[in-house]
């Protein structure tokens, strides 16, 4: 077991060694001449109101809480799927129930206006 | 453990990520020339060491070094930890997604010259799986990575004081994890056929079967469309749409930090190019192609066998395996470079109301199809 | 316990104040909006003009009335040829004069090519910022071929400066009609590419129809006139209803749209590309000899070169329309072209001698543009780069 995700351990120190690498290299490389307008944040060459501690639309939360209750509901559907062949009959009704579910679950989101973005 | 296999392991990476790493690369001057055979351009083309100017590859290491001595700013108000951690952020996954991905069979050191008579693999001392890892849950490592994308893409967008940028994020976020559902629903369908949720067993599945192409189609084309929203190109390139934000979440960035976020979406066409093969072109598979050499087994012909040596039938899957991905890379540039953009609430539909209930209805049909073969 | 209303309960966002140009990607560097947003959705848009305001009307004072020539290439810079063409008009009314016909039927020739130049622009940059960047290629190039015709005539690209009060700067070079068919050809061709890529498009469709949209009553009441107004259904078109040069001698059609949202737009402006195409085919069959100029006798065009440097009556007239410019009764008058965004009008003041008392411009897109607010209004952040981009807000023209 420990062997075989020694190698996952090894390209992720691997991965990250390279980003920080890169990371490392342009951030030495390049010359470092801040001046005050450079450093204004852009916004197509007006002055800025800021952004510090704005209140978002509560709609790309919903989006976010969708995420999590979908692809956790998801992962259960991976043990099954690699386990179809042992489960026979009764894990394939199981299944397409939870799936209904689901599915019911969606058309209620769409129909209560979850992802509409317009009033 | 042995010192074989640690080695192995070293240089399969250090492969690996040259693959990818070049293939990034290369993507900025394919984007550039298939854009501009497209687009009746010739493309850049002016870059040159001395006489040879080599079809505008050496663009590449100009734009590198251009990159590596520009100036990186941060902007003054920005949270300078977040928005240095951001790209790196972003970079990472990309680079270690591959690790659990086979891109090619079992290579047999011992019996490069030897016929393959026994079976799909050799296993031996000396064999060695061309895959990084082998883990029983290959494919959830794959989706775990990729699903760790988004960060990158939201810090680097709230973290730079800037508006348009916090829409970029806000884009990227909701963009990202919508799509990601679908990513995973479709995949559930090809676990199913293929029964594992290992990726060299799928690979292996399909050599003696069929392509996953074949016996999951609606699955590639969800797939397909998943993998390119959540590599954020057009026409699902929202989070940075120049025309309406500008650049989106890396509109502070500048040198090489730009470079990574660039880079790394461009590797993402890469490595969506090398999943798509794997799940479903049938990996290193490469049509009558076996183990021990060539079968040629039509219908009202003749079975015709070439054995070939190991060594040869490994390098010519290793060759297959390669020009599926550049196919599915062909097969993104080209959409790129036809469709225009999405807007956001269209975007969610597609998402919500119709690829995922397309995947959900994927995965029932393929169950109850199964059920009723067996 | 005490009782809520659902909407009591919202806590609303902060709406976020974006300035979207004068230097963003799609403002094309000369607008400015101010746009007030609820996550994607707009709020209100303000739109401020007038980043490339250079003061033509009160430059126009300065010079003769032909070195206002100059200044009217740099109005709507898609379409340089119909701004020299509507100021000469409007100055040739005042004097009463009505050039040879064969000077009309070049500049209907050369006015159409312009104005199949700016649509392709604006069609292309429109395509563009919707992320189809074939498009915006294909129609460029479309557009460089007639550019190099251009060229070939007037000597430059953009900045033609090329006609005259009373007449042309020259005639069409050799073999001219037969070049200007080939890129007329290769020009609907790259059109027709276009349309295949875009009209049956699903993501083109759902981001342009029924975006933008505007009743013919709201259109006219702002003012609009052009490709805009007759996306809405009103076939107006100063070439067809109030004819001037030669256009009531020619068979074309006005193509309506029936929306009046941006793909109405957007095929409109394809369409008038065709419909060039043909008044260019007819005119050139049909283009008569003859002088290009008004007689030197009128006092209106630099005299032939010969004769002003063999007589002394021509040398006197040189001298005195360079230095003093052509002398332009006293009056005024209003005079109005179909330019490429619609009416373009010049509202010209003399009060005797050889320089304008004033020149004013009714810009097509000034009055175009006043209905964007209320076009995005409610919409979602990314429908105004449609919206503004079949518009076709022009900065030299807008803000002059």
């Amino acid at each position: 077991m420990a062997t075989a995700y020694f190698p996952i351990l090894l390209a992720l120190a691997f991965g990250l060694f390279l980003a920080v690498a890169v990371w490392m290299l342009g951030h030495f490389t390049g010359p470092k001449n801040p001046t005050r307008e450079k450093l204004i944040p852009y916004e197509c060459g007006s002055e800025t109101t800021g952004t510090g501690g704005i209140r978002l639309s509560a709609k790309f939360f919903v989006t976010a809480i969708l995420l999590v209750v979908f692809d956790v509901e998801l992962a259960f559907l991976y043990p099954w799927a690699a386990a179809f062949g042992e489960l026979g009959r009764r894990g394939l009704f199981a299944m397409l129930l939870f799936l209904a579910v689901l599915g019911v679950a969606l058309l209620y989101l769409v129909r209560k206006g979850a992802l509409r973005w317009e009033e | 453990m042995n010192a074989f296999f640690v080695w192995m392991t070293v240089a399969k990476i250090v492969a690996f990520v040259l693959f990818i790493l070049t293939g990034g690369a290369l993507m900025v001057w394919v984007e550039r020339r298939l854009s501009a055979m497209m687009q009746d351009r010739v493309g850049p083309h002016r870059a040159n060491l001395g006489r040879f100017r080599l079809w505008g590859l050496i663009h590449i290491l100009a734009d590198g070094l251009k990159m590596m001595v520009k100036e990186d700013f941060i902007p003054r108000r920005a949270d300078r930890l977040l928005h240095a951690l951001a790209p790196i952020l972003a970079f990472f996954p990309v680079v270690v997604t591959f690790a659990v991905v086979p891109f090619g069979p079992t290579l047999d050191f011992a019996h490069l010259g030897a016929v393959n008579h026994e079976g799909p693999l050799f296993s031996g001392p000396w064999a060695t799986t061309l895959q990084v890892a082998t883990i029983d849950v290959g494919l959830l490592f794959v989706l775990a990575i990729a699903g760790t994308g988004v960060v990158g893409a939201v810090l680097a967008g709230a973290a730079s004081d800037n508006r348009f940028s916090l829409l970029g994020s806000l884009r990227a976020a909701s963009q990202m994890i919508s799509y990601e559902v679908t990513l995973g629903a479709s995949l559930v369908g090809c676990i199913l056929v293929f029964g594992t949720l290992r990726i060299e067993q799928m690979v292996l599945w399909q050599h003696q079967h069929v392509w996953g192409i074949l016996v999951q189609p609606l699955a590639f084309l969800l797939f397909l469309v998943a993998g390119i929203a959540e590599s954020k190109r057009v026409p699902f390139d929202l989070p940075e749409g120049e025309s309406e934000i500008v650049a989106g979440y890396f509109l502070e960035y500048s040198g090489m930090k730009f470079a990574m976020f660039f880079l790394g979406e461009l590797m993402e066409i890469v490595v969506l190019a090398i999943l798509l093969t794997v799940f479903f072109l049938g990996g290193w598979d490469v049509p009558f192609l076996f183990a021990d050499g060539l079968h040629v087994d039509l219908p009202f012909l003749d079975t015709w066998v070439w054995n070939w040596p190991h060594g040869v039938v490994v390098l010519v899957q290793l060759l297959g395996f390669t020009v599926k991905v550049g196919a599915m890379v062909f097969l993104q540039m080209a959409l790129r470079w036809t469709l225009p953009r999405f807007r956001y609430d269209q975007l969610m539909d597609l998402g919500w109301k119709v690829l995922l209930p397309l995947s959900l209805g994927n995965i029932a049909v393929t169950a109850v199809v199964l059920a009723a073969l067996r | 316990m005490e009782e809520y209303r659902e909407e009591e309960l919202v806590l609303p966002a902060d709406p976020m104040v974006l300035n979207m140009g004068p230097s963003h990607p799609a403002m094309h560097g000369t607008v400015r909006c101010v746009l007030r947003l609820d996550g994607e959705q707009v709020v209100d848009c303000d739109v401020q003009i007038g980043y490339l305001h250079r003061g033509f009307e009160k430059e126009c004072e300065a010079g003769t009335w032909t070195q206002v020539f100059p200044y009217t290439d740099r109005l709507n810079y898609a379409s340089p040829l119909l701004n020299n063409i509507g100021y000469a008009l409007a100055v040739e009314k005042l004097l009463g004069i009505t050039v040879p016909p064969r000077c009309q039927y070049l500049r209907v020739i050369l006015g159409e090519v312009a104005r199949i130049c700016d649509h392709c622009v604006c069609n292309a940059a429109m395509a563009m910022e919707l992320g189809a960047f074939t498009v915006f290629l294909y129609l460029v190039k479309a557009r460089e071929w007639l550019f190099e015709l251009l060229e070939e005539v007037t000597g430059a690209r953009v900045t033609h400066s090329f006609c005259r009060i009373g007449g042309l700067r020259h005639d069409l070079p050799e073999g001219f009609d037969e070049r200007l068919r080939a890129a007329l050809q290769k020009t609907l061709a790259a059109v027709e590419d276009s349309e295949k890529l875009l009209l049956r498009n699903r993501v083109f469709m759902d981001r342009t129809m029924d975006v933008g949209a505007i009743s013919p009553e709201r259109a006219l009441a702002y003012g609009w006139t052009g490709p805009c107004l007759r996306s809405t259904g009103v076939a107006y078109d100063v070439r067809k209803i109030h004819p001037y040069l030669v256009y009531d001698q020619f068979d074309f059609d006005i193509p309506v749209g029936s929306r009046g949202d941006n793909y109405d737009r957007f095929v409109v402006r394809l369409e008038e590309i065709r419909q060039s195409a043909r008044i260019i085919d007819q005119a050139l069959r049909r283009l008569p000899d003859g002088p290009i100029a008004v007689p030197d006798d009128l006092g209106v065009i630099l005299p032939d070169k010969l004769q002003t440097y063999t007589t002394i009556e021509r040398t006197i007239q040189h001298f005195k329309i360079v230095t003093e410019g052509i002398q332009v009764p006293a009056g005024e008058v209003y005079s109005y072209t179909e330019a490429a965004n619609g009416e373009l009008g010049f509202y010209i003041v003399s009060t005797g001698g050889g320089r304008p008392h004033k020149c004013r411009v009714r810009p097509p897109c000034f009055a175009n543009l006043q209905a964007l607010p209320e076009l995005v209004r409610g919409r979602l952040l990314p429908d105004i780069i449609p919206t503004f981009g079949s518009i076709n807000m022009i900065g030299g023209e807008c803000d002059r």
